[in-house]
């Protein structure tokens, strides 16, 4: 019995601490929710209240959607990272299976090579690439945004690893059927890792979605700006006090992703932690 | 398989082509490797390799962007840099902005889990929440907190304000606290990170042990963590603590977004001065030199990483 209460005791003081981070955690969301409720006239009211007299949820979300092309920036997300995704996919995978299943003289040296292209932060590479971009004249474009990252020598290195599990005979049984080394790649290797493609693609998604730094280089007009390169332009734009419709933009920024990440959480978390594995 | 044909000409290419065609067949493994593999070969050399060594060139020239004239000025470069007082100032708020991060993060991350873990119900949701900041887009998650530190309306004064104090505070914009504030919001991005790589450890230590630990008189929770989470758990944390770090160094939203370096460089970071240096006030080698000491901090991490990797293999 005593036993059972400590037990309790316990778990009592686990759950309340861990509440209390969650709240600690979640507060900067909350806080900027709340304001994005707020009408400009109770922004700087002298007594702490937490939701407000008037509300002004229309005023602040609509004028955030009028005043810049939040949406735009949002479908730019989608296509600059589902642009990355495709060419990774591409070029990533026959090489991947190139180093996994096939005999070939430079096989060690090509992995090496993959191997030295996994230390290189993407951050050291930014002054070459701009330059390459600009020699190409695709600055200010989507393919800027999307070129430099089209190789992922992760993805290389993590299809390697999941390709080397797939069983020899299942390829051997496939070229015997006929099926060329190229549909190999993709109709027996890719279904058989597909949790892995997975993984990878919301690893991809999150790191590139997420990413202020190579877009804030290349990209000058805010009709191809994405998420995070928006909400830096709406910052700008707006200097004003006008807290209201700067936080209201500031959720509807931050939406797509969140939604995302509650409707497929454990994939998510698989997905961000593979830079773990690295 | 082809017949023989008199005529010396034909006899000789055909010759040629069984010759091509044995070797064909006998190489055909290799050569669909080598199809398959050039393009992302091709790429890793132009979008990787390449750039990596133009920035070691770069660094070691006098060339700017836009300028036709290049010259190799050697070490020069580095010379100016450990001159250059931005750069020591961007070097020691970096390594004092990792050190904090990773230590007070790793540390919250491992109670979390360890918490989390002896949960009964409310798991995934801890899970979740801990782990929103870690996917959110940080640029714009910056200027919601940049509203939590207001210093009129911010929920962090006027908090204080509300049991009593009469206190205004620009965590921003003050020297001596602005670094130290961005500390706060690295922390907050990175104990989620830290607590799902903690939460797997921790899955991975068999429930026999714990019972083992309790027989022999573990009694408290205390007891159980010492005698068996910790040392079962010693090479994730050093794993998690790599990881941490280089991601701490890649430090660059919130002070985009938040500061900009200021005030008076107080939060300049390294990754945001190689972006000023580089792409605002285009100093070219100057920037890539940066990039240099910036890539051999993470590459000796990495390095570090590596070689604990593969001690754990050797010790599980």
């Amino acid at each position: 019995m005593r036993h059972y209460k400590k037990l309790l005791v316990w778990s009592i003081i686990r759950h309340v601490l861990l509440l209390t981070g969650a709240l600690l955690v979640l507060a900067p969301f909350i806080w900027a929710i709340l304001i994005s409720f707020r009408p400009p006239e109770e922004l700087f009211s002298a007594e702490f209240q937490i939701l407000p007299n008037n509300w002004a949820v229309w005023r602040n979300y609509s004028m955030a959607l009028t005043e810049s092309p939040l949406l735009l920036y949002i479908l730019n997300g989608v296509i600059v990272c589902t642009g990355i995704f495709f060419f990774q996919v591409m070029f990533a995978l026959p090489c991947a299976y190139a180093l996994a299943k096939l005999n070939f003289r430079f096989r060690s040296t090509l992995f090496t090579i993959v191997l030295i292209g996994l230390l290189v932060p993407p951050q050291v590479l930014a002054i070459p690439r701009y330059i390459l971009c600009y020699k190409a004249g695709i600055l200010d474009t989507y393919a800027a945004l999307i070129a430099p990252f089209t190789i992922s020598v992760f993805g290389i290195f993590l299809m390697r690893q999941f390709f080397r599990t797939v069983p020899d005979d299942l390829i051997h049984a496939a070229r015997i059927d006929g099926l060329s080394e190229f549909s190999i790649v993709w109709r027996i290797m890719l279904p058989a890792v597909y949790p892995a493609l997975v993984a990878f693609g919301i690893f991809s998604l999150v790191s590139h979605w997420n990413d202020l730094f190579w877009p804030l280089i290349v990209i000058n007009s805010e009709k191809i700006a994405t998420p995070p390169l928006g909400a830096v332009l709406f910052i700008n734009e707006e200097a004003g006090n006008d807290y209201g419709a700067l936080m209201a933009a500031m959720a509807i920024i931050t939406t797509p992703l969140i939604a995302a990440f509650l409707i497929a959480q454990r994939r998510f978390v698989e997905g961000i932690t593979l830079s773990g594995m690295k | 398989m082809a017949e023989k044909t008199p005529e010396l000409c034909t006899a000789h290419v055909d010759g040629f082509a069984r010759k091509a065609h044995i070797w064909l067949s006998a190489n055909s493994e290799a050569l669909t490797a080598y199809v398959l593999s050039a393009p992302a070969t091709f790429l890793i050399f132009l979008m990787i390799l390449g750039p990596a060594g133009a920035v070691v060139v770069i660094c070691m020239s006098d060339w700017e962007f836009g300028s036709s004239t290049f010259s190799f000025v050697g070490t020069e470069n580095f010379r100016a840099l450990l001159d250059d007082r931005v750069f020591w100032k961007s070097l020691t708020n970096t390594l004092i902005y990792v050190a904090v991060v990773v230590l007070v993060s790793v540390v919250l991350g491992l109670v979390a889990a360890v918490m989390i873990e002896s949960c009964t119900f409310f798991r995934s949701f801890y899970r979740a929440v801990y782990f929103l900041p870690v996917m959110a887009t940080m640029a714009a998650i910056a200027v919601a907190w940049q509203m939590v530190l207001h210093p009129q309306i911010g929920l962090l004064n006027q908090g204080i304000r509300a049991i009593g104090m009469d206190f205004t505070m620009s965590w921003l914009q003050n020297e001596k606290t602005v670094l130290a504030t961005l500390c706060v919001i690295g922390i907050w991005q990175a104990v989620g990170f830290n607590m799902i790589l903690f939460l797997a450890g921790l899955t991975s230590i068999p429930n026999d042990l714990y019972e083992a630990a309790e027989v022999d008189g573990a009694d408290s929770a205390w007891d159980r963590f010492n005698t068996v989470t910790w040392p079962l758990l010693g090479p994730t944390s050093i794993f998690v603590l790599v990881i941490t770090a280089i991601r701490a160094f890649q430090v660059f939203d919130t002070v985009a977004v938040l500061t900009r370096g200021g005030p008076n460089k107080a939060s300049e970071v390294m990754l945001y001065t190689i972006y000023n240096e580089a792409f605002v006030f285009f100093r070219t080698g100057h920037a890539a030199t940066l990039t240099i000491v910036y890539l051999a901090i993470i590459l000796t991490l990495t390095l570090v990483q590596v070689w604990f990797l593969d001690k754990r293999v050797h010790y599980t």
